[in-house]
């Protein structure tokens, strides 16, 4: 398109892709059944209709377009057709409630706003009367929309038409050519463990420079591919779907739709993976149910060879010297048992995978690098275009998150809190200068709000928990709640885990059990029950857990400084922790304050000795209406270990 | 006969598609139904409802064809209609589901709806066998046909699932969806929304709406649920005990002081 040959915008690279890569296949989507493809020359043209139709409708350089659906190729494609028409793409999360979508739409004042389907349409059309500046709805699925007023809305496909026929090319490439490197790429949002999510807007150099170290860093190809699963209004899918897949030129596969994932994962073998730390316990909880009911001859070769694997399997990736006979006989297990539980998993063609967003159990952890999974781990935020540290090939550890990305710099100030400078650090916040200040110093320097330190030895960046959730108890010993839960988390019984105890004299816990895992140790074990909370409160269960809690409880007494974080008590939730009811972040990432509001009652049922509590707990639905739940719930007691005893003795 | 009408939101309904004539359905001694008659439009949503035995489900086994009346007659498009054969009445392009489900358990669900397509299928015995020619042709159609049905019920995830496994609210959205293979004209629903909870109700619900609403399809349908039946009909027929005692629209029906002491009980205003 411009007569500059260099790559600074997603406009000139997608032109470069589209000679460069010509007939390569940029993106694939299940449709009908049907795995669909289309080359880069194909998107450039797609794209390029897309930004004609949108320049049509009156989009204006400098505009915000929110985009809210899952991932589908058009909805990327339109995103960098939002780009060329000089506007910003705003992704927002599409399992958001209307409500909370309305701040985000209203924060970023979207004209125009690309809807993928009806659901999405009548949360936009709900709150349509406080978006002020909204003016056209761009909707990709026609389904069920034909009686809907068309003043505002126009399907994705006749905005094309549109563009095809409006013979604006040269003001669209006039726009496309007045972008640059420092232009605005992409308005993320941040999830928000506390208040109001954030607006970080970052520039095409953020993105475009951090993609093109990163690509390098892991050797990433344009015959590598990804499916592309997660939300797209998180910043790492914009980063591996969008920044990477455009520097790099790899395929990005769509699944057909979000329950057939794990179909589609195995269908397309992807060889760069990235999933949350939850994906990972969730897939072995699943191996490890199936193998419980496989018969005696499989469980007896699954658990031979996997013990073999366990040993053997993470020295054979870290390239370190293996006998010759135990090298055989992991090649046999490989034919046996690994090869074809990667296959099951979709996870065969892996040739480096990314764990991120929470600690991961080492024993999972190690349970992917054994079958020969490169199973690795990255440490990021969206105010840094994600990538801050990870850890190279052959320096594969569970307790470290890595060494700086290529071009981070890094530093750990007095009191423990990480800080970090890079290329890929973000512009600012979007309409609020005060937080960009208290974030970004005139430096350059991003506080993480994290707190870790470097290994001397091996310069790794460790994280021991958020810096501001580090407490002290009432008796001055040091009170890290995730450092508990991540350990309690390791079993697959549990899902999620809140641990208490900032300026209390001992600590407790809200447990979430997983129910996958205890649904199926309950019909091995011929426990009946008729819903979740009825599990949840089951006697059996409750011994289960309490000894999960005990044995947490021994293995946090091991280390001096947290000892004082045993738990002392505990209750089982009745019901799940969920985004909709705000207890979670999209991102399923634990809200502290909100739990610890929400359920003061069970709370001081922990801490004031009562043997049960009654409660009745609002949840919000799909579609938003509210409802309300009523349990007693039990309070456990769990045996704690005597370094603690001193500790906390009264 | 008057001719088509202007629902309020807009949809323009057609000419008559079936019309019942004073049908009376016995079984020995018992009269099921009682000189019945009404019309279903061309693109309509059309109810029965009533309370238990009022001879709602012999209804739809007559407008199916299933059941012969001793009198009256069924005229559907203009012509009247002897007794025929199930096959023959799918054949001209009407497909039902039923209030017990009537799957075929072992099948998959993609299996399952493909058998809706019978009616599409001409090719003989042995081109089906070596599969070459018209049978492989036809058998891609199909696929498409039913490929487009998966997505439209949103049930990817089950393709390839026995239906035996699944639980009743998605087996009910199968089976909705093998009568849709059929590419019916009119679609009979029995009792499409019993025994499930809020949340499956509402999601079949709009299956109806958009089933209507895309294919054009007209649809009868039984129902229970007079909540449901209210927020998705066009025009509602009430049975009681045998007889029509009401129809309309679900306002005139709602008012009608008949229908309300028959089955919404007594108003308290």
């Amino acid at each position: 398109m411009s007569a500059s040959s260099a790559l600074d915008t997603f406009a000139q690279l997608l032109a470069s892709n589209a000679t460069r890569f010509k007939d390569r296949p940029a993106y694939r989507e299940k449709e009908f059944g049907i795995w669909q493809s289309w080359t880069w020359a194909e998107v450039a043209k797609e794209v390029h209709a897309m930004a004609c139709g949108l320049v049509e409708l009156g989009l204006v350089p400098g505009d915000h377009v929110a985009i809210i659906g899952s991932n589908r190729p058009h909805l990327y494609w339109s995103m960098a057709a939002i780009q060329c028409a000089g506007a910003v793409p705003v992704p927002v999360y599409q399992d958001s409630v209307a409500e909370e979508m309305a701040y985000v739409l209203d924060h970023c004042s979207a004209r125009f706003i690309m809807a993928e389907d009806q659901e999405q349409v009548d949360k936009v059309l709900e709150i349509g009367d406080r978006l002020q500046g909204l003016d056209r709805i761009i909707y990709l699925d026609p389904r069920g929309l034909r009686k809907y007023d068309h003043g505002k809305l126009i399907s994705l496909s006749d905005m094309q038409e549109l563009g095809r026929k409006a013979g604006n090319t040269a003001e669209v490439e006039a726009r496309s050519n007045a972008l640059t490197a420092d232009s605005p790429c992409v308005m993320l949002y941040t999830s928000g463990t506390t208040g109001r999510p954030k607006g970080v807007v970052l520039s095409n150099r953020n993105i475009i420079e951090t993609a093109r170290a990163t690509c390098e860093f892991d050797h990433l190809k344009t015959d590598d591919s990804i499916l592309a699963y997660l939300p797209m209004a998180w910043v790492g899918d914009f980063i591996f779907s969008v920044g990477q897949a455009y520097v790099s030129g790899f395929c990005v596969a769509c699944p057909e739709s979000a329950d057939t994932m794990q179909h589609d994962l195995r269908e397309i073998g992807p060889t760069y993976f990235f999933a949350p730390p939850r994906f990972f316990e969730g897939l072995l909880t699943n191996v490890m149910i199936r193998m419980e009911d496989a018969g005696r001859f499989k469980k007896w070769l699954f658990d031979h060879f996997m013990n073999h694997a366990k040993r053997i399997g993470p020295a054979l990736l870290d390239g370190k010297s293996v006998s010759g006979m135990d090298k055989l006989k992991y090649r046999l297990g490989n034919f046996l048992v690994y090869g074809p539980l990667k296959n099951t998993l979709g996870l065969s063609k892996v040739r480096v995978g990314y764990t991120a967003g929470e600690a991961i159990g080492p024993e999972i952890f190690d349970f992917y690098r054994a079958l020969g999974i490169n199973l690795k781990q990255l440490y990021g935020q969206t105010e840094a275009s994600v990538f801050i540290t990870q850890q190279p090939d052959g320096e594969v550890r569970a307790d470290t998150v890595g060494v700086p990305s290529p071009g981070v710099e890094l530093r750990i100030d007095d009191t423990g809190e990480v800080f970090y400078r890079s290329p890929g650090v973000f512009v600012e916040y979007f309409k609020n200068p005060e937080s960009t200040a208290s974030t970004k110093d005139a430096e350059g320097w991003v506080a993480t709000g994290d707190a870790g330190f470097i290994e001397p030895d091996t310069g790794h960046l460790r994280i021991i928990d958020r810096a501001k959730d580090v407490g002290k108890m009432a008796n001055g010993a040091m009170f890290a709640p995730k450092y508990v839960e991540n350990k309690l988390k390791f079993y697959p019984n549990i899902l999620e885990a809140v641990v208490f105890g900032s300026g209390r004299d001992m600590c407790t816990a809200f447990i979430n059990i997983d129910l996958t895992a205890v649904g199926n140790w309950a019909e091995r074990n011929n426990i009946a029950y008729a819903s979740y909370q009825e599990l949840a409160g089951h006697p059996k269960v409750y011994d289960m857990i309490r000894a999960h809690v005990e044995e947490v409880n021994a293995s946090v007494a091991q280390d001096e400084m947290l000892s004082g974080c045993q738990i002392h008590r505990f209750l089982i939730l009745h019901k799940q922790l969920d985004g909709d009811d705000g207890e979670l972040t999209r991102t399923m990432k634990v809200r502290r304050r909100i739990i610890e509001e929400k359920y003061a009652d069970l709370l001081g049922a922990l801490y004031d000795g009562s043997p049960s509590v009654f409660t009745e707990t609002e949840v919000t639905y799909e579609d938003g209406r509210k409802g309300k739940i009523s349990a007693t719930l039990t309070v456990g007691d769990a045996a704690t270990v005597d370094a603690s005893a001193q500790v906390a003795a009264q | 006969m008057k001719d088509g009408y202007t629902t309020p939101d807009g949809r323009v309904i057609g000419d008559v598609v079936m019309e019942m004539k004073n049908i009376t359905l016995k079984f020995g001694g018992v009269t099921a139904i009682k000189d019945i008659s009404f019309d279903i439009r061309e693109g309509e949503i059309r109810a029965i409802i009533g309370p238990n035995g009022a001879g709602k489900s012999s209804m739809l086994n007559v407008i199916n064809g299933f059941y012969h009346p001793q009198e009256g007659e069924v005229w559907f498009r203009g012509e009247k209609r002897g007794p025929m054969k199930p096959h023959q009445i799918a054949r001209l392009g009407i497909a039902r589901t039923f209030q017990n489900i009537a799957l075929f358990s072992g099948m998959s669900t993609l299996d399952n709806i493909m058998t809706g397509r019978f009616t599409k299928m001409t090719s003989g015995l042995l081109a089906q066998a070596i599969w070459k020619g018209k049978a492989e042709r036809e058998e891609v159609e199909n696929r498409e046909v039913v490929e487009k049905i998966i997505d439209f019920l949103e049930i990817q995830s089950i393709r390839k699932t026995p239906v035996g496994r699944l639980p009743y609210g998605l087996q009910k959205r199968v089976e909705l969806g093998r009568a849709l293979a059929a590419e019916p004209k009119l679609l009979l629903l029995d009792e499409p929304m019993a025994g499930m909870n809020v949340e499956e109700k509402e999601d079949m619900s709009r299956f109806i709406l958009d089933v209507n609403d895309e294919f054009g399809t007209t649809i009868a349908l039984i129902e229970h649920d007079m909540g449901v039946v209210m927020d998705i009909s066009d025009r509602v027929v009430v049975m009681d005990y045998g007889a029509k005692i009401g129809d309309g629209t679900p306002d005139e029906v709602r008012k009608d002081q008949a229908v309300i002491d028959a089955y919404l009980g007594v108003s308290h205003d």
